[in-house]
């Protein structure tokens, strides 16, 4: 068989085999996957049920003991403040970004240079963004000494290292995710739904609450998650900003994993916060999926 | 006219930077009457709607918009007693039908107890079962259902003036029509005054109460449909309602019934018209079915005949098409004439390509051309 009909031949077998394609088309992902994902992740949560051992690691048993700790008022405090920081971050983030994301979308001539502005952060490396933070906010950083030189205030204003530092970081970081997908959904709404509400007799807050704010809610509820998610593991921030006066769960975790070298707690903790995020993830699919059935056109 | 019009633009200028969309647009609508507003894409005829929905002002010193009487140029749409019937329907998708239809009833501040009961007789209005279709989603409804529930959502607001974007443009020929005749119906039972947008002629001529056929910006002609039909000012008003022939030739010398033109396929008479003078050009339309056709020295007496060849014969069911080559100076001149079909089977017409045979008219069947 020459090379040619050889390769007509695997095509005419692909073509009737389309399942087979797609399952060699997901293979290297799923391939990926599972060697440097599922895997590390199975071995985290059977360490989360195992006895921790005495230099680090962990000894062959099982126990619920590292679970158990969350039981713990200190843990549960920080889980709870993990919530509220979080839920917190994407309501700022949610009414912050919903005007950004409205202009943007209605541009027309600035539209390009408006959505390069929104990605532009993510050119530099979230570390290096927090730490210019810190230059911003420090007593001696640029906000202050503006301040003190316009004689607005004689002393500085501590704002560095307090959950107000803090939550500036988080929605800074953020923000981002938030606009883009409320971008994405507001960019696609027909504007002849906002003239026809108009010739109906809708004013401009009624065709914007009845109109354009519900067929946005894909958007919204995605933007949410996408900031509610990493809001919920971050550590950064609030080490670097808060000056870990204020523990997150996200630096709960960091904290086991490497000074206190108990990875079973660690990984516990892991745990409840990806419970927690799958648990926003299931709020996120279920709104999706009553958006669509209203939606769907 | 002594009543208010409804709606009257007078000189109504608008343009979007360097574009001129509409130019000088004169006209009056009458109570209760279907008005269209026919046009090539691009035309002007949208912005016009437009203005008249409120979604666009005038020029500054651009003339005025009023309706019954008012001037209305800065009035926003939700301050004028108008409803409309979107290209697209413009159905907001996640509201169901019956929610479509309360949307203005609520912004009006209807009374929530009057409100399903507007519905419900919108709905029946426009044949569409409430049992049936009240708590669907526009996504869940056919092209038909959706053009049926974007008509009932305007109509319960009960306007004064239902303005209509291309509303049929979207759904196949058969529901077309029926749509055509029930829109036609609703206009006379509730005596609203209809503004309807159209690239369609065929639509424009069979609904019409009067027609303001547009052109490059401005109104090339308004006048009922006989009217336009049947003596278009210009080449583009006879070229784009029906189909037409078109003859030219310079004015020669008037007698007493008209003028003789003597053009590059033979003499023709025209009757008398204002935009005709010595010696000058003269362009007329002549429509297929107004001319006739005649062995060669067999025209009857008194009509204007120019001698050609029979290039081709198209069957079209209703009527056939002869088309017959008029020699010209320089080239051919192509006229089509409709025959009545009076069955090619049993009694066919006796022309056949290459045939010699001459195109006869009556004079009084000219229509004298503005543009010449």
């Amino acid at each position: 068989m020459n090379p040619f009909a050889l390769r007509q031949a695997a095509l005419r077998w692909f073509h009737r085999h389309k399942e087979t394609q797609a399952w060699a088309l997901l293979a290297p992902g799923f391939g990926w996957l599972g060697v440097f994902f599922l895997a590390p992740l199975l071995i985290m949560f059977g360490y989360s049920f195992m006895p921790r051992g005495e230099y680090g690691g962990v000894e062959a048993g099982f126990t619920l003991e590292h679970y158990a700790r969350f039981a713990d008022p200190l843990y549960i405090k920080i889980l709870w403040r993990t919530l509220l920081d979080s839920t917190v971050c994407t309501l700022i983030c949610l009414v912050t970004g919903y005007p950004v994301a409205y202009v943007v979308a209605r541009a027309t001539k600035w539209r390009n240079f408006l959505m390069f502005l929104v990605i532009l952060p993510f050119w530099t490396s979230f570390l290096v963004r927090t730490f210019a933070m810190i230059f911003l906010l420090r007593d001696t950083g640029l906000v202050n000494t503006l301040l003190i030189n316009l004689g607005v205030i004689q002393e500085p204003i501590i704002m560095l290292y307090t959950p107000f530092a803090v939550m500036l970081g988080l929605v800074y970081g953020f923000v981002p995710f938030m606009v883009l997908p409320i971008y994405a959904s507001l960019e696609k709404l027909d504007l002849s739904l906002l003239e026809a509400a108009e010739v109906l007799g809708a004013r401009p807050a009624e065709r914007f609450f009845r109109i354009t704010l519900p067929l946005s809610m894909p958007g919204v509820v995605a933007g949410c998650l996408l900031v509610f998610i990493p809001a919920l593991g971050s550590f950064l921030t609030s080490d670097l900003l808060g000056g870990a006066k204020e523990i997150l769960i996200g630096n709960l975790v960091q904290n086991q994993f490497t000074t206190a070298r108990n990875w079973p707690f660690g990984s516990a903790a892991s745990f409840i916060v990806m419970a927690l995020v799958l648990l926003a993830v299931m709020i996120y699919l279920r709104a999706r999926d009553r958006g669509n059935e209203l939606g769907a056109q | 006219m002594s009543e208010i019009p409804v709606v009257e633009f007078a000189g109504v200028h608008k343009t979007f930077g360097a574009y001129r969309a509409v130019v000088d647009i004169n006209f009056q609508i009458r109570k209760g009457e279907f008005f269209s507003i026919l046009g090539p894409s691009g035309c002007g005829k949208t912005t016009t709607l437009r203005l008249l929905a409120g979604f666009e002002e005038p020029d500054d010193n651009g003339g005025t918009v009023r309706i019954a009487g008012d001037v209305v140029n800065k009035k926003r749409p939700y301050e004028r007693n108008i409803a409309m019937v979107f290209q697209n329907y413009a159905l907001f998708p996640h509201l169901s039908v019956e929610r479509n239809i309360a949307f203005g009833l609520e912004m009006r501040k209807v009374s929530a107890a009057d409100i399903p009961g507007r519905v419900k007789k919108a709905m029946e209005m426009v044949r569409l079962d409430p049992g049936q279709f009240a708590r669907r989603m526009p996504a869940q409804l056919s092209g038909g259902q959706r053009q049926r529930v974007a008509l009932a959502r305007a109509l319960v607001l009960e306007p004064t003036i239902l303005l209509l974007d291309e509303p049929l443009g979207a759904i196949d020929l058969k529901l077309r029509k029926e749509m055509q005749l029930e829109l036609k119906q609703l206009n006379k039972s509730l005596g609203t005054t209809f503004v309807y947008v159209t690239h369609d002629q065929e639509e424009a001529l069979t609904m019409s109460d009067r027609i303001a056929v547009m052109d490059n910006a401005r109104v090339a002609q308004l006048g009922t449909p006989a009217e336009i039909y049947e003596c278009p000012r210009t080449r583009f008003v006879a070229k784009f309602i029906g189909e037409s022939n078109f003859f030219e030739g310079v004015a020669q010398s008037q007698g007493p019934d008209g003028w003789l033109v003597e053009g590059p396929g033979g003499e023709f008479e025209v009757p008398t018209h204002a935009a005709i003078t010595q010696g000058g050009k003269v362009a007329i339309a002549v429509r297929p079915e107004w001319l006739d056709i005649a062995a060669p020295g067999a025209a009857p007496p008194g009509e204007n005949a120019l001698r050609g060849t029979v290039s081709d014969v198209i069957y079209l069911g209703e009527t056939l098409h002869v088309l017959v080559a008029i020699p010209e100076g320089s080239g051919d001149r192509r006229v089509t004439v409709a025959v009545r079909n009076e069955g090619q089977l049993s009694r066919p017409i006796r022309w056949t390509k290459g045939d010699a045979a001459v195109v006869c008219w009556k004079p009084a069947d000219c229509q004298v051309l503005e543009d010449a």
